[in-house]
């Protein structure tokens, strides 16, 4: 039987499993806040479905970072980068023991729609699906008008959205409420400008795995366009119509 | 000028641009395995690529059979090339690679089983010979084409053309003699207009007299480009079928995979009939067809992966050092001077190299890979191989228990085998049946099963 060439090992998926949670148990004891242990499984998810390497120890590094990041670099009471974003980018910079496989998930458009299916899911429930509706239409609008301009058949941009690796990214990875505006027009924004940031590097620089690099930039300047969000902090557990309620003063980590 | 030939712009199969083209025979490529030539991958082209940083090269290997002044080729390049980083090498090299790293059939002799163990023996198979075909002619004139360069390497010359627009590429190039598929204005402004410069190539008739050779050696180019890719495109407008590539891919780090295809590992390890030992090509052949299929036609298959770094065992007959910095591995030999290398491990004693070798296979058209092949060098580093065995049975004599158990066995192994034959391939497993039975691996069809056996056993059906 054919395999594919990038198989998910069961011992990385709990290595990272089992490091997201520790590491987000460790810090919310030194943080002395409540253990929520959703978001780190879904970083924990993101991690396996997006990240490979030869050997573990880069999976569990990248976990770490992804988790420890959300309680050490923080701005305005709120982390800055998108867990699973921060630990793909960061152990893929720093060294070659890790890699990212944007062909793995091929463009079987089945696939894409389950994958779709199941994000919009995660998305809706945490009341965030705007943000990759908006960054796949700005994405999609911007490969489009390059095929047209280059004069290409249009199943080239076609063949691009249907990647599996995209869409992954779309529905489990930006749409993090944590890390998104909580103000509408500004999210918007933030994911225009990470779709806009993505094709640079994919169409520039060749970067494959460009829309990683991209939302990490967007996340660094993320603190800055929020100076104007006066929108409520989003809470995990928010449903998506209750999201207008007053302010709260304090927002705890997780 | 002859335009009256019947002129064939033969588009670097080399995955590059083929535009390998209408009229002219197509080149036959045999592939020879045992004593049986099998035509196998027709149109097929091979492609090594030394890859680290940014730093290419490209190996471009053809079996191009036709008339020799009609051979030409147009390959999209990222940048104007200077003469020094235009080369040809010999087919040897590629051939070598082609072997070392194809798809193989391994025997096994069964030992009498009083005595036990099982005995290897190996026999690789050989490669797949890839084939290319091309022809054209010339002439000259300007249209927003620039002739950036010209050269004669070996027996090619060359021309590094930039355009403006792709109108007046396609005219020069008609103008030229070469005959363009429909489709190929619009192909070639894609490219114009990212900046593409063409690589040009045709025989030069009287140097390559001077050669000898009845064959074109493979061009190579070196060049830094941040773009890792093949361009497949041109050669896709050719609505003719698909077209076979081979990539074998060189690089330090790891293996090289496709970033907007599937990578799927070849099926491998699987027993297989004897008899498949006189007709592996057309084994390897239906195979592949069968697992393109199953993929839905759009996957790029990794048939060898190794690290020549960790080399135990060796397969047979190993890359040279001087082979392998043929192909462009300009760090081995020591090291070099330019690039200080960081070996990741120590280097073994007995030539191995600090080099990985991915072998990809693909079979595209226009229709499943509508884009150029992209690719990025991982950090894996699993060595893996398409590989098949074959298990002679002990046919000596042999009077002990376990010999009888041994025997008993053996019809359930071939029906194993023919089923594993038959999945691999889509051969219908009747015919696998007929094939063994008259290469001495006979048995008795499978019994079906009787479900209610299970029940109340076989003896008792009518208590």
């Amino acid at each position: 039987m054919t395999q594919r060439a990038f198989d998910i090992a069961p011992l990385d998926f709990l290595a990272i499993v089992a490091t997201a949670l520790s590491t987000q148990w460790a810090m919310s004891t030194v943080f002395a806040i409540r253990f929520e242990a959703k978001s780190a499984l879904i970083t924990a998810l993101s991690l396996t479905l997006l990240l490979r390497a030869n050997e573990v120890w880069p999976l569990i590094l990248a976990a770490f970072i992804a988790i420890a990041a959300k309680f050490l670099i923080r701005a305005r009471g709120k982390h800055v980068f998108n867990p699973a974003n921060i630990g793909i980018v960061a152990v893929t910079l720093l060294s070659g023991a890790a890699w990212t496989t944007p062909g793995q998930w091929g463009t079987a458009v089945w696939l894409a729609a389950v994958i779709a299916g199941a994000g919009f899911f995660v998305a809706y429930r945490a009341s965030r699906l705007d943000v990759p509706l908006i960054f796949l239409g700005v994405f999609a609008a911007m490969i489009f008008a390059r095929a047209v301009w280059l004069g290409d058949p249009l199943s080239i941009p076609m063949h691009r959205l249907q990647n599996g690796a995209l869409i992954l990214f779309a529905f489990f990875m930006i749409s993090d409420p944590k890390t998104t505006p909580d103000s509408a027009l500004l999210r918007a924004l933030f994911a225009a400008g990470t779709a806009a940031l993505s094709y640079i590097f994919i169409y520039h620089f060749y970067r494959a795995d460009g829309v990683f690099y991209a939302l990490a930039l967007a996340c660094l300047v993320r603190p800055l366009i929020e100076l104007t969000d006066h929108a409520r902090r989003y809470q995990w557990g928010d449903p998506p119509a209750r999201n207008f309620q007053p302010s709260t003063s304090a927002t705890p980590a997780e | 000028m002859k335009l009256s030939l019947k002129k064939t712009l033969f588009a670097a199969a080399s995955g590059l641009a083929a535009v390998a083209m209408t009229g002219g025979a197509v080149a036959f490529c045999g592939f020879y395995v045992a004593k049986a030539d099998t035509k196998l991958f027709n149109k097929a082209s091979k492609v090594a690529i030394m890859r680290d940083g940014d730093r290419t090269v490209l190996t471009m290997s053809n079996d191009y059979q036709g008339e020799l002044k009609e051979f030409a080729m147009v390959v999209p390049v990222p940048v104007v090339l200077e003469e020094g980083q235009i080369h040809v090498t010999d087919n040897a090299i590629i051939d070598h690679l082609d072997a070392y790293t194809s798809p193989r059939l391994v025997e096994y002799f069964d030992e009498d089983p009083c005595t036990m163990a099982d005995e290897i023996m190996v026999t690789a198979s050989r490669a797949p010979k890839a084939a290319m075909e091309a022809k054209r002619e010339r002439g000259d004139d300007a249209l927003g084409v620039t002739v950036e360069a010209e050269y004669t390497v070996g027996e090619y010359d060359i021309q590094i053309l930039s355009a403006k627009e792709s109108g007046g590429l396609a005219a020069w190039l008609r103008m030229n003699g070469y005959k363009l598929p429909d489709g190929a204005d619009q192909t070639l402004g894609s490219y114009i207009k990212q900046g593409t410069k063409f690589f040009v190539a045709k025989i030069n008739i009287d140097e390559q007299a001077k050669t000898g050779l009845k064959y074109l050696r493979p061009l190579q180019i070196a060049f830094e480009s941040r773009k890792f890719m093949l361009p497949i495109r041109l050669g896709t407008l050719n609505a003719d079928g698909k077209q076979e590539l081979f990539v074998f891919a060189l690089t330090r780090n790891g293996r090289v995979e496709t970033t907007n295809y599937r990578t799927v590992k070849l099926p491998t390890g699987s027993t297989v009939p004897t008899y498949v030992k006189d007709e592996f090509g057309e084994f390897y052949k239906a195979m592949f067809a069968e697992q393109v299929d199953r993929e839905s036609q759009n996957a790029v298959f990794l048939e060898y992966a190794w690290d020549m770094n960790w080399c135990d065992p060796c397969a047979a007959d190993p890359m040279s050092s001087d082979e392998l910095r043929e192909l462009g591995v300009y760090w081995t030999d020591g090291g070099d001077s330019v690039m200080p290398m960081t070996r990741r491990r120590p280097i073994p004693p007995g030539g191995a190299q600090d080099v990985f070798v991915t072998r990809l296979h693909v079979s595209y058209d226009a229709a499943h890979f509508p884009e150029d092949l992209m690719f990025k060098t991982t950090g894996e580093r699993e060595n893996f191989q398409g590989r098949y065995v074959m298990r002679h049975p002990y046919k000596g004599e042999a009077k002990c228990d376990a010999a009888k158990e041994y025997r008993a066995g053996l019809p359930k192994r071939y029906e194993e085998e023919a089923q594993s034959l038959a999945n691999l391939t889509g051969w219908d497993i009747d015919d696998i049946r007929v094939k063994m039975k008259e290469s001495g691996q006979s048995f008795p069809p499978p019994a079906k099963d009787k479900w209610w056996e299970n029940i109340w056993g076989k003896k008792d059906k009518k208590g």
